[in-house]
């Protein structure tokens, strides 16, 4: 029975997989809001409303007017959004978040009111892991939420192998280094061991604040505050932790194969 | 908001305890909490776990140059807690690990964190000290002889899964012993916590362990709310439930796909791995986050669900629960899969009890424990879904209660979903009071999470103590994989699937 039943199963619910990227991306939840927008030219005289409500002090205040919006910090909690009396900082609803310098993720002035988007790997590197990406994963004081939706990249839903990406059991075989988490002083030797294993060229991607910025527990004794001080960064995908969609968009354009600008640079060209 | 009465009713069985009662997130003041020399309070507490207690929580409070100890006992069967404390000393005291096993890590805690000597622990060493970049191991329990051999993994594993090491003792392919040795994710938030709550702290509760962000967010803001002496609206009590078991059916979900990947029996895996999704979906619905982050608040929860996102919910849910029933159809009719969780990784009632396990780890070796039904606080009160239990304690029985939760917390959600109470979700929380200590028990997917706040004269946090469900139950693997194949620990793990993060904290 188990047979017939799997099979007349599988042939009524078809196929599970996306059809993004040749398709539309899948949604993000409309309460998720997506990748923040800042335009501090909008922000009043001395207001100070958004700095004041950000659990991790992503929001500084500029000396003169208005402030900046460090994305790497960022835990789209929304409360800024609604702190704001002019506006300023909008949601966009975009997934696209991911950047290749830790700088682009700082809003803020004219011209920076988004996060830049990553830019492709050059061609040696393109020609050396375009087609076949192995990547390791390491989880350094991470809580389990980035890591699931990692994992859930490698679902029938989201099928990642199709890239010719996949995540492997050894640093040995491993192209790319996938850390999530604030680093933990107990995880340092671990993570400098792992990507000291890994062959070159290679190169690192950030997942989420707590890697990118050390999160909610930037200035715990007992973390690094993110990867940044202790290996160098190739790709940065914030969020707490990033939605699928996020962290496949930003593997995708890692390896050229998602290039459309980003709305603040076709708005620049116009 | 309502003011609430904190004394729970003393009755048969408990009202003749030294200790004092107190019902699930309440507080009392804290000079109320009867104080004993230590050595009196290790013989009260040996005294209530060997007439039905269980040791929720045993730590220490830094006062002048000694430490308090501080125990809270849960006696299930009579719905009420029990909390006592020791005069501050210094220096040694009778460890009750001789006779109670499941102290074994607090006390290996309160002699790392507050140099407390507990005399007659059997295996004393580190938690989470750490040195070098990497937490202290110490000596491995080893066993000699010309046949034995050890076995090493981790911390980096060969997955996208969190850090910890295994130490295994081997004759040929049987365990005879395995060590667990964590503390690689310590992140510093019990010591963060102290001189708080900060403007972090709501965000780092929900990361305590990153797929129980409800549950330990709802347990941080039940202690916070006890503290202030107040109760949060009926709209909000039921938007938690309704998110918590959203993150009970998500994982539990993802649970049953892993044990069938572990088996190789692919058709559920893959399904299930898709519907886990779904569930967490749902609960982004409600929230915007998959993992419900944003969502719970002391003063009750700061989104709603208004009518058609509620329509919205209720048909997501039931796609997502036919499906899971059709997947989990496949994996209990393949007698495939019962050979190979039958019989595996098998826990007695008796070593969980002694153990203090706690969640469906417990509920499958027979034990009728479940924080819903034992303490009902909030929701719960009116709404309560049977407690599932199976009682042959292996791999089979934690992925069958699993099973019975994912219909029971379907069937929950069905009903509640359709009994929504009026009002706002959320009211201001007034000062918290000074001097007092608070208690709260949630039952995440995995089991008690509990959370004791105490605050100091000024109503800032003087210590805060966090039990994640796996901070008791990773002695259960350890005890499971005796006599077992070493092949078996995937199976054995995943059956168990307990945080790592959550344990270090």
């Amino acid at each position: 029975m188990f047979l017939i039943d799997t099979l007349t199963h599988r042939l009524k619910s078809g196929c599970r997989t996306m059809k993004y990227p040749n398709g539309p991306a899948p949604q993000l939840p409309d309460r998720h809001g997506g990748a923040l927008r800042l335009e501090s030219e909008r922000c009043a005289d001395g207001c100070r409303a958004c700095v004041s409500v950000c659990p991790t002090e992503a929001i500084a205040p500029l000396t003169a007017k208005g402030v900046t919006l460090d994305l790497g910090r960022c835990l789209f909690c929304s409360e800024c959004i609604i702190a704001c009396p002019t506006g300023a900082i909008t949601q966009t609803g975009d997934h696209r978040m991911a950047v290749r310098r830790r700088e682009d993720l700082i809003l803020g002035g004219r011209g920076n009111e988004e996060v830049r988007l990553a830019s492709a790997l050059d061609n040696q590197m393109l020609k050396i892991f375009g087609r076949s990406l192995r990547l390791r994963q390491v989880s350094a004081g991470g809580d389990g939420s980035a890591e699931a939706d990692l994992n859930v990249l490698g679902t029938i839903v989201w099928d990642l192998s199709r890239f010719g990406i996949q995540f492997v059991a050894s640093p040995r075989h491993a192209d790319g280094l996938v850390v999530t988490g604030p680093v933990s002083s107990n995880m340092e030797l671990a993570l400098k061991k792992t990507y000291a294993a890994m062959a070159a060229p290679k190169f690192v991607i950030a997942v989420g604040a707590c890697a990118i910025s050390g999160g909610p527990f930037r200035g715990n004794p007992e973390v690094h505050d993110g990867i940044g001080s202790m290996l160098p960064v190739d790709l940065y995908i914030p969020g707490w932790p990033p939605h699928p969609i996020t962290i496949l968009d930003g593997l995708l354009r890692l390896l050229g194969h998602v290039k459309e600008p980003c709305a603040a640079e076709v708005i620049g060209k116009r | 908001m309502e003011r609430r009465c904190s004394a729970a009713l003393p009755n048969a069985v408990t009202s003749d305890s030294p200790l004092v009662l107190l019902a699930n997130s309440t507080g009392l003041p804290w000079n109320e909490i009867p104080e004993f020399q230590i050595g009196d309070l290790v013989g009260i507490v040996r005294g209530e776990l060997d007439r039905g207690g269980r040791l929720c929580a045993w730590f220490g409070v830094p006062e002048g140059s000694g430490v308090r100890v501080v125990c809270v006992i849960a006696f299930d069967a009579d719905n009420t807690l029990a909390a006592g404390r020791s005069a501050p000393f210094e220096g040694a005291f009778p460890s009750l690990t001789a006779t109670h096993a499941q102290a074994h890590l607090f006390e290996r805690e309160l002699w790392e964190q507050h140099h407390l000597m507990p005399e007659g622990h059997p295996w004393l060493k580190p938690v989470r000290r750490s040195s070098g970049g990497a937490p202290v191991m110490d000596e491995f329990f080893r066993v000699e002889g010309r046949e034995i051999h050890e076995v090493a993994v981790g911390p980096v594993h060969a997955g996208i899964i969190e850090p910890g090491h295994f130490r295994f003792q081997c004759s040929g392919e049987e365990v005879i012993h395995l060590e667990i040795a964590l503390g690689y994710q310590h992140r510093g938030i019990e010591h963060g916590l102290v001189g708080g709550p900060r403007r972090a702290t709501m965000s780092q509760m929900e990361a305590v362990a990153g797929d129980s962000s409800i549950g330990h967010a709802w347990a941080y803001s039940a202690v916070t709310e006890a503290l202030a002496v107040t109760e949060v609206p009926l709209r909000a009590q039921w938007l938690r439930a309704i998110a918590l078991e959203l993150e009970r059916l998500a994982n539990h979900t993802g649970d049953l796909g892993a044990l069938a990947n572990d088996v190789a029996f692919l058709p559920t895996a893959s399904a299930c791995g898709k519907i886990r999704g779904d569930f967490l979906n749902l609960t982004a619905l409600l929230c915007g986050n998959r993992f419900g982050r944003g969502l719970v608040r002391p003063g009750g929860c700061r989104l709603d669900l208004g009518p058609d996102r509620l329509i919205q919910m209720g048909e997501r849910l039931e796609a997502a629960l036919a499906e899971v029933e059709q997947a989990s159809a496949w994996l209990w009719d393949s007698a495939s899969v019962r050979a190979r969780f039958e019989g595996i990784g098998t826990v007695f009632a008796r070593q969980a009890t002694d153990l203090g396990l706690v969640g469906p780890a417990a509920r499958a070796c027979g034990l009728v424990r479940d924080v819903r039904y034992d303490h009902p606080t909030e929701w719960y009160r009116f709404a309560q879904a049977p407690v599932a239990v199976w009682p042959s304690g292996d791999v089979f029985a934690r992925a069958r209660v699993r099973w019975f939760e994912i219909q029971r917390s379907g069937q929950l959600l069905r009903e509640q979903l359709r009994s929504a109470p009026d009002g706002d979700p959320f009211a201001t929380l007034p000062v918290l009071q000074p001097e007092t200590l608070a208690v709260a028990l949630v039952e995440g997917w995995r089991g008690e999470i509990c959370h004791v706040a105490l605050t100091d004269s000024e109503s800032r946090l003087r210590g805060y103590k966090i039990v994640d469900p796996s901070f008791h139950n990773w002695s259960g693997l350890a005890l499971a994989m005796r006599g077992q194949a070493i092949s078996d620990f995937p199976i054995c793990n995943k059956s168990f699937n307990l945080s790592y993060c959550g344990f270090d904290l």
